[in-house]
């Protein structure tokens, strides 16, 4: 729809104007929550009681960013989010590691080496992708029980690694149909191996669909709340958890500004990937956005 | 790259083409087996389980004692499951319903060739990065009476201004859609400019050459080419709604009471929090069933417009 022919009357420039307009109302709907959390989290505390939400502070600190990180009680304990940052990455690296590795050798064994029945299981692997988790939930505690990896977090690993396959596989697979086979037929006709030619042949053309896996990986397994709160103690939880506790600890003074600072906390790391990767996020949304 | 043999590599290949059929055969079978081996038991295996739970008197801990569908007899009688039940329908609808317009409309009006609209779509899209706990907990803070929009307006004069849906057990599962619409308004957008762009131009200017005016060819013409994207968007925003848990969590937790609770909340306060492994495995069955009951249809027409092209 690029090429809509235009005329310019008078009204079609008001008809422009309102466009703008209408545009721009709805980027503040969308941006107003975060610069009022941005606002309110470099706030004292007197100030968010005295003046209104988008008042700007008059002493800005970073007080409450620090006490945030350091300090603030989840729960019973009172040293903050910044241990739970480190460890949803603990978690997040090795899962999306694990989980696009396996990935990209399922989606290639599945497109360039076809045998009866490969598509029937990738049926059966999608699948996956689309149960609703609560389904798997009660299972799932008893199983980590069984391994020994209750409340841990390489427990948590396996969990996202094991629903994370096929959505990594969906993409492999998507993506590597559309390299031609005859480049494979080739090398295996000069008696390359499967692991050589997946090295030689396939790896190096898999950069864009890599990059949307780990992206879309990273953002579904730091943005998890129902597996954490699930299968993590106090020491393992994720940041999500320690956000969410934080916030509904009902002891003391309610500090909204340290609340609204670990927010920006938890988020940070998905916008910085939003902001530098878009692009490939949203390709990732638009190839798998099923996982809720 | 030659693939002619010598003579003494032509001597061995009887003995290595064998060797190697058998790895072309099953190294690909091979790499594929742990994949399909955890599919099968985390996903079918933990389905059944979950069936099979749903069957028992289990409380605190699973038992193995059946009892039938008695677990399902008692979620039918308990008020508790219909509220949540009758959220979903209310979130669920207004949420996809809320979502396909909003997402539609800044698709179309971003598609009149906008200055800035990269920055603009950045903008929209951005809170889908964001975790459903950080945004429930955003939403809190924007909705909380005396602190919030209400305090906001007031502030400004208007002393009667009232928005306190946060707090009103009759409101509350409202605060939801505003929180998941902000959420997920953007990705459908996404979703429509990617279809609008695909349309091929020419069926456009031959409908303004006839004299149609932009609004009559977006309804008539646009609109009927984007069912896909419509289809597809109903049923991934659909299968988030059945899913919501974290939003329901951070935002409301289920109040006032269990006002805003969702099927997702009723399972784990059930199976994890109140000792009633049986019920929620029942009600976790029976969000299932809900998820299938709009996949099936969807898989259904994905692979029939597959198929024919």
């Amino acid at each position: 729809m690029d090429n809509v022919i235009r005329r310019r009357t008078p009204g079609a420039r008001l008809a422009r104007a309102a466009l703008y307009a209408v545009l721009i109302v709805a980027a503040l709907f969308y941006l107003l929550p975060l610069l009022i959390m941005l606002l309110t989290s470099i706030k004292p505390l007197d100030e968010i009681g005295a003046g209104t939400l988008l008042a700007l502070p008059e002493n800005p600190t970073l007080e409450p960013w620090i006490n945030a990180w350091g300090e603030a009680c989840t729960g019973m304990r009172c040293e903050g989010v910044g241990g739970y940052f480190w460890n949803s990455f603990a978690i997040v690296i090795p899962a999306v590691a694990i989980s696009t590795v396996v990935g990209a050798l399922n989606g290639y064994a599945l497109t360039k080496w076809r045998f009866r029945g490969s598509e029937l299981l990738f049926a059966l692997m999608l699948f996956g992708c689309f149960i609703p988790f609560q389904v798997v939930l009660l299972p799932m505690a008893q199983t980590l029980g069984w391994l020994g990896l209750s409340s841990s977090r390489a427990g948590l690993v396996l969990v996202h690694v094991v629903f994370g396959i096929a959505f990594t596989t969906l993409f492999f697979r998507n993506f590597y149909v559309a390299v031609p086979s005859e480049l494979v037929s080739a090398a295996k006709l000069d008696g390359a191996g499967f692991f050589r030619i997946f090295w030689r042949i396939l790896l190096p053309v898999s950069a864009p669909i890599i990059v949307v896996s780990v992206i879309w990986q990273f953002t579904q397994i730091w943005n998890d709340f129902l597996f954490g709160v699930a299968f993590s103690a106090h020491d393992t939880q994720p940041v999500t958890v320690a956000l969410n506790n934080l916030v509904n600890t009902s002891t003391g003074v309610k500090e909204y500004n340290v609340d609204m600072a670990a927010a920006m906390i938890a988020a940070l790391p998905t916008l910085v990937v939003y902001v530098l990767a878009g692009k490939y996020f949203v390709r990732g949304l638009t190839a798998g956005s099923v996982k809720g | 790259m030659s693939t002619s043999l010598s003579p003494e590599r032509a001597a061995r290949v009887p003995v290595k083409r064998s060797a190697l059929a058998f790895l072309t055969d099953w190294i690909p079978r091979l790499v594929l087996a742990p994949s399909v081996a955890v599919s099968l038991f985390f996903v079918y295996g933990f389905m059944i389980w979950t069936f099979v739970l749903s069957l028992t008197n289990s409380r605190m801990l699973p038992s193995y004692d059946f009892v039938g569908f008695a677990q399902y007899a008692q979620l039918m009688a308990n008020d508790r499951w219909w509220v949540a039940a009758t959220n979903l329908v209310v979130f669920g609808g207004l949420f996809v319903g809320i979502c396909l317009v909003l997402g539609a409309l800044l698709a179309i009006l971003l598609d009149q060739r906008i200055r800035q609209e990269g920055s603009l779509r950045t903008v929209y899209l951005y809170p889908m990065a964001l975790s459903f706990i950080v945004t429930g907990v955003v939403w809190k803070w924007l909705l909380n009476p005396s602190l919030g929009l209400q305090a906001m307006v007031r502030g400004w004069g208007f002393e009667d201004f009232t928005f306190d849906w946060l707090v009103d057990p009759d409101m509350a599962v409202y605060t939801l859609v505003i929180a998941a619409v902000w959420q997920a308004s953007g990705f459908v957008m996404a979703l429509f400019l990617a279809g609008l762009r695909g349309i091929d131009d020419s069926i456009i200017k031959a409908a303004q050459l006839d004299g149609a005016s932009l609004p009559r060819i977006y309804a008539r013409v646009v609109m009927p080419c984007l069912r896909p994207v419509v289809f597809s968007a109903v049923m991934i925003l659909s299968h988030i709604a059945i899913k919501s848990f974290d939003l329901v969590v951070a935002l409301t937790g289920g109040g006032p009471g269990y006002a805003s609770d969702l099927p997702a909340t009723f399972m784990y306060t059930h199976a994890f929090t109140r000792a009633q492994i049986g019920l929620g495995s029942a009600s976790a069955m029976l969000m299932l069933g809900g998820v299938l009951a709009i996949l099936i249809p969807y898989l259904y027409s994905e692979l029939r417009s597959r198929r024919h092209g």
